[in-house]
């Protein structure tokens, strides 16, 4: 089962003709993934390493069947290409460009309103279902397919670290998502919490967040309300400075909002299980979980 | 980013909002020939860009030539210190004399990004010139908030919930309006993540103007945005951090002594804590980049170096895809080039984990391979 992605999907590449773009869908065929498609405008009828490449998402869509896209255009070009999957309506949006502007995302959410297409990130390491298909920079190796563990996180490599450690306790994954680090971003906590709460596979979740925003917060006063299954809830940036953006354009605590303090209190006073300190994350979820 | 108050003025005044005339002065000797001639009385304001410069002194208004000269003279070059500057404070090197108004009423406008509904928040009170977060805590009632849709932009009757909850009307209801709404251009044309005017008068003669303007434009945006682009001024930033930027590392300054490098911000934070954890403390935030290349890892030396309070560094790489031998000949060959002599713990992972650490402990260098993260706390607190 798995969520929002399994081995049926089929993906389409925005960018696949830039050096990035074609790198990671070299990744992503090689984990197995179903690459139909890319596009690039003004390349259509190329090739990219034996994947044709088409001028417009709808072109792509219609020719190849394409339920997903992944995109790794450059930031100034990022939102309008997430609009123009939408548009042609792409049912999964894995967008995983860091430094889109803020305006162009507010357009970009308000926009998708409504819509049936999911978006995932942007500014994110996108989304794996172990041994059925990864959209997304993340790398294939570290995760063991089968479950029963699903993974939601505001961050690339610290998701990689959790699954590693999840890996070496020979606790495999459902799903393995990345919801990115910027402030206004598709597919939310709760989305992720509410799809792994209805998936049978899934029996247990970690959450990763971190600070800024509200978005843990409002996460875990919903698995208290909600979720059956046990989470495991960790917060990256206790130690870090009020009012300084850590790396993420999300990552700021300002006028005292989004502290990690809050966030903690917030996952202990609803049932999460809290995992303290980094190092301790596999052993915590060994023991909560088993 | 955020910019001046003056460059903020500046493009008040090309959206067409009224603020008080006013001149820029950066040198002494201009003082006296731009003081001439003004109307008084005339407000002198220390431009810069940490928050409280009214209650720290950087700004005086002088109801004479003679006292504005003073006053002038007095602030310019000054180290201005400020609950947001340290105490070190900040050289003033540029001043905005502004001539006075005769105020009437005070008001508070911003517009924000509102990250929790994703869209936009336009927030008002009666309360202006007073510290809006204190308003917030004490008087919540007196804090108009509008949501705007981005999609559809500021609607008339958003406008008018804000100006009969200010309990405006006539001319100044209708001055209102036309600010607000060439503020709201102005926020979305460029970009802000903050735009802030404290406060916001109603003159004698019942005329609405900019008295003060903050302004915060999203740096994710400065490439549509050259002129704002060049306003950027680094002098207030930590000239490691800056350093830093003009390489392409995010790097933040801490107090703490134990320095680290990380690929990707989450794991840095993280990092930082696991340090604090270890019972040291973390002398700074540095994000190589999730690629984390070697040439990346060596400009993470240089700058972790110069910064005088490191006495021990901590490189944590969760490579994945990148292959851990090529990072570790990296991470060695860095370590030369820079002359490292100071304790290194080093936890990778990755492909050809292994043989990473076998090229780690055959250097010559002061380092010690962590092989888990529990493992590295322990030897960071050993340092």
């Amino acid at each position: 089962m798995a969520i929002f992605i399994n081995n049926e999907t089929k993906v389409l590449v925005q960018g696949i003709t830039g050096k990035e773009g074609r790198f990671h869908t070299g990744q992503c065929q090689d984990y197995g993934t179903n690459i139909v498609g890319g596009v690039t405008p003004g390349k259509g009828g190329q090739e990219v390493d034996g994947i044709p490449v088409f001028n417009s998402v709808a072109e792509a869509a219609d020719k190849t069947g394409a339920n997903a896209t992944m995109i790794v255009v450059p930031p100034p070009f990022a939102a309008e290409a997430i609009l123009e999957a939408v548009d042609a309506g792409i049912d999964l949006i894995v967008c995983i460009t860091e430094g889109i502007p803020v305006m162009d995302m507010l357009r970009v959410k308000n926009g998708m309103a409504g819509t049936t297409s999911r978006l995932i990130g942007p500014n994110c390491p996108g989304i794996i279902t172990p041994g059925a298909c990864k959209i997304g920079i993340m790398p294939g190796p570290i995760h063991t397919p089968g479950g029963p563990v699903g993974v939601v996180s505001r961050s690339g490599t610290l998701t990689y670290e959790v699954v590693h450690q999840l890996t070496e306790q020979g606790l495999g994954q459902t799903t393995c998502l990345g919801i990115g680090g910027d402030p206004i971003n598709g597919t939310d906590f709760i989305d992720c919490l509410s799809a792994f709460q209805d998936d049978p596979e899934t029996e247990a979740v970690v959450m990763v967040g971190e600070i800024g925003g509200n978005a843990e917060e409002e996460a875990a006063a919903w698995i208290a309300a909600n979720m059956t299954k046990p989470v495991v809830g960790f917060i990256a940036g206790l130690t870090a400075p009020p009012g300084r953006r850590m790396g993420h354009a999300g990552a700021i605590v300002s006028n005292g909002q989004g502290t990690a303090e809050a966030k903690l209190t917030a996952m202990r006073e609803n049932g999460i299980h809290v995992c303290e300190s980094l190092g301790d994350l596999g052993a915590l979820c060994k023991r909560v979980f088993s | 980013m955020k910019i001046h108050e003056y460059q903020a003025k500046a493009l008040f005044q090309k959206f067409g909002i009224a603020v008080p005339e006013g001149k820029i002065c950066t040198s002494k000797e201009e003082i006296s020939s731009l003081v001439s001639g003004m109307t008084m009385p005339v407000a002198v304001k220390a431009q810069i860009l940490a928050g409280g410069r009214g209650k720290g002194g950087g700004v005086i208004l002088g109801k004479t030539e003679a006292e504005v000269k003073e006053a002038a003279d007095k602030i310019l070059g000054m180290q201005l210190v400020t609950k947001q500057t340290g105490e070190k404070g900040t050289e003033v090197k540029t001043i905005l004399l502004e001539q006075g108004v005769n105020i009437a009423r005070e008001l508070y406008l911003s517009i924000l990004i509102d990250r929790d509904r994703g869209g936009i928040v336009i927030i008002a009170s009666q309360d202006g010139g007073m510290d809006i977060e204190t308003v917030a805590a004490r008087t919540p009632e007196r804090i108009i908030k509008v949501h705007v849709n981005p999609l559809l932009g500021l609607q008339g009757y958003q406008i008018r919930e804000l100006i009969f909850g200010l309990e405006l009307s006539g001319v100044v209801a209708k001055g209102f309006a036309g600010l607000l709404k060439k503020l709201y251009d102005l926020f979305t044309q460029y970009d802000g993540s903050m735009v802030e005017i404290n406060p916001l008068v109603i003159t004698d003669d019942e005329q609405v103007m900019a008295l003060d303007a903050k302004m915060d434009v999203d740096s994710n945006s400065l490439f549509r945005h050259p002129d704002i682009k060049a306003m950027h001024d680094t002098s207030e930033e930590d000239p490691l951090e800056v350093a830093a930027a003009a390489q392409g590392l995010n790097y933040i300054r801490l107090q703490g002594t134990i320095g680290s490098m990380v690929n990707g911000a989450g794991l840095a934070m993280a990092t930082m804590d696991l340090i604090k954890q270890a019972g040291v403390e973390p002398a700074n935030f540095l994000d190589v980049g999730g690629g984390a290349s070697a040439e990346m890892v060596k400009k993470g030396f240089q700058i972790i170096l110069d910064d005088p309070n490191v006495r021990g560094i901590f490189i944590n790489i969760f490579g994945g895809i990148l292959r851990c031998d090529i990072l570790a000949e990296g991470v060695v060959a860095a370590a030369k080039e820079v002359g490292l002599t100071l304790p290194l713990v080093v936890r990778m992972e990755g492909t050809n984990v292994e043989e990473g650490r076998r090229i780690l402990a055959e250097s010559d260098l002061r380092l010690t391979s962590a092989k888990d993260l529990r493992h590295a706390a322990e030897l960071i607190a050993a340092i």
